[in-house]
């Protein structure tokens, strides 16, 4: 709440839309956001059933170019973007010399040659910026960090592609396949249409100018897309084992623990991979993993995970009585020991102990665009 | 606008207490369902156990949050509203008719310390 009082909450550019629209607001990541408009579950079953969108205007939106940017991001990036060509998305992390996560991103390659757009997490923009900075002393490379510029609107949903060929009149976004783009002109400006999101349904993410992300959300009002706020988005990010930067990645959880190590390339050189390659060959103490238990009771970030002998082997990072499941489950930081499926674990909530067992972290069957 | 009902007790943590002679009726306000959203589990103790003034003795716990239960009173809890486990959207329907536990209360005079409705109203502030 301090953050109110020194005045440096800022403000998307939707956010006379939310008040408009009777939004709870909430600050998350130096910004007042929309944690919900009419309640967490009737906006994350709009998702899962029909569509809705999210005011994602907050997130970062660096731009890399120049003759060695590819290479610059290379280095930075623990994936492999040689290869992989303009119109594509590529998720991702950076990360530190000792493995740790400085953020999880996604690589967009430009149409144009040698032009990169990275989207970071909001919390970390300047972190992230300065990261990149620093790292691109020695490459001939020029950043821009257009966040202040651009906004974005994560329309998700299986009627997302419908919704979109009706608000933009662009029937091809029926043939973009998932983590692709394509550049739209929309109100005379560029508008990046982007196949990804954040929630385990299909769905696209739009960027553009501020004005016109104004105008594109009042347009979705009008076809009878449900607005969603921060709060379904997480239980939506959660059901589908996505991590979010700042419970399941962060300086001291790294992409090998967090279970990413499918978005590492070691083929190639990264800041970062000794120490992920050491982790990787058993240097590493804890996995995240996902829990379920046999209760209503709701394992919440921070709670503790017993093994059989009441001994505390972990934390819970993320939460929740699963709405689409109806299932009470968590992902928990756990000795690796007790990483594997099955592994029966308890997890304490206030006085009791409620027993459980170590399951996949996809939690919901995905409905991804192939 | 909350709705605060007459003749009840209230407590500054937003729990209301009915009084039936010796035996105390558990539950929270309106107020405080309309804060939590949708309910989606209620931690409730035994049959038996004892509860005291001040202290927790359960927890509401929304789809985004979870909030403790702190007892307006001390005594025994006598019966415990199992319709609850199984459906806790019922404190968000009417919070008055969703008690929570009862309570033989060891000490009555504790009822004092507590607010009557139009206290209660100016506590909250609506």
């Amino acid at each position: 709440m301090s953050e109110i009082i020194n005045g440096e909450l800022q403000k998307t550019c939707l956010y006379e839309e939310h008040v408009a629209l009777g939004a709870k607001m909430s600050p998350f990541a130096g910004y007042m956001m929309p944690i919900q408009y009419s309640g967490i579950v009737a906006e994350h079953n709009a998702v899962r059933q029909k569509v809705g969108m999210f005011d994602v205007s907050h997130m970062g939106e660096i731009f890399v170019k120049g003759p060695e940017a590819e290479a610059f991001i290379n280095h930075i990036f623990t994936n492999e973007i040689r290869g992989f060509g303009p119109g594509k998305v590529l998720y991702g992390m950076m990360c530190y010399p000792d493995g740790g996560t400085v953020d999880d991103l996604l690589v967009y390659r430009e149409y144009l040659a040698d032009h990169f757009l990275l989207v970071v997490n909001a919390a970390n923009i300047e972190k992230d910026f300065a990261w990149i900075q620093e790292q691109a002393k020695s490459f001939d490379v020029r950043l821009d960090n257009a966040s202040d510029r651009i906004g974005q609107i994560a329309v998700q949903g299986p009627e997302a592609e419908k919704t979109i060929i009706e608000v933009l009149g662009y029937k091809e976004a029926a043939d973009l396949g998932f983590y692709t783009f394509c550049d739209v002109e929309y109100k005379g400006e560029r508008l990046i249409l982007s196949r990804t999101g954040y929630t385990g349904e299909d769905g696209f993410e739009l960027y553009t100018t501020q004005e016109g992300t104004v105008e594109l959300w009042k347009r979705l009002i009008e076809a009878g897309v449900q607005p969603c706020g921060l709060g379904c988005r997480d239980t939506l990010r959660f059901e589908a084992g996505l991590p979010l930067y700042g419970d399941e990645l962060s300086p001291e959880i790294s992409p090998v623990v967090a279970g990413l190590g499918m978005f590492c390339k070691y083929e190639k050189d990264f800041i970062g991979k000794e120490a992920l390659l050491d982790q990787k060959a058993g240097k590493l103490q804890r996995k995240l993993v996902g829990i379920e238990i046999e209760d209503k009771a709701i394992p919440r970030a921070g709670y503790p995970v017993e093994a059989a002998d009441e001994k505390e082997v972990g934390v819970v990072t993320t939460g929740y009585h699963s709405i689409t499941l109806d299932k009470s489950i968590c992902f928990a930081l756990v000795d690796k020991e007790f990483a594997a499926l099955d592994t029966p674990l308890s997890i304490r909530i206030r006085k009791k102990v409620f027993p459980g067992k170590v399951v996949k972290k996809r939690f919901y069957q995905t409905n991804y665009k192939k | 606008m909350s709705k605060i009902l007459e003749g009840l007790k209230y407590s500054e943590s937003h729990e209301w207490v009915k009084v039936e002679g010796n035996v105390a009726y558990i539950g929270v306000s309106d107020f405080a369902q309309k804060e939590m959203g949708d309910i989606t589990y209620v931690d409730m103790p035994e049959e038996g156990d004892d509860v005291l003034a001040g202290e927790e003795f359960g927890a509401l716990e929304s789809v985004k949050a979870s909030s403790e239960l702190i007892s307006p009173v001390s005594g025994v809890v006598v019966a415990v509203n199992y319709e609850l486990a199984d459906a806790p959207e019922k404190v968000n329907e009417d919070a008055y008719a969703a008690w929570i536990i009862k309570v033989e209360m060891s000490l009555p005079s504790e009822l004092d310390k507590l607010m009557d409705a139009a206290a209660y109203k100016a506590q909250i502030g609506e």
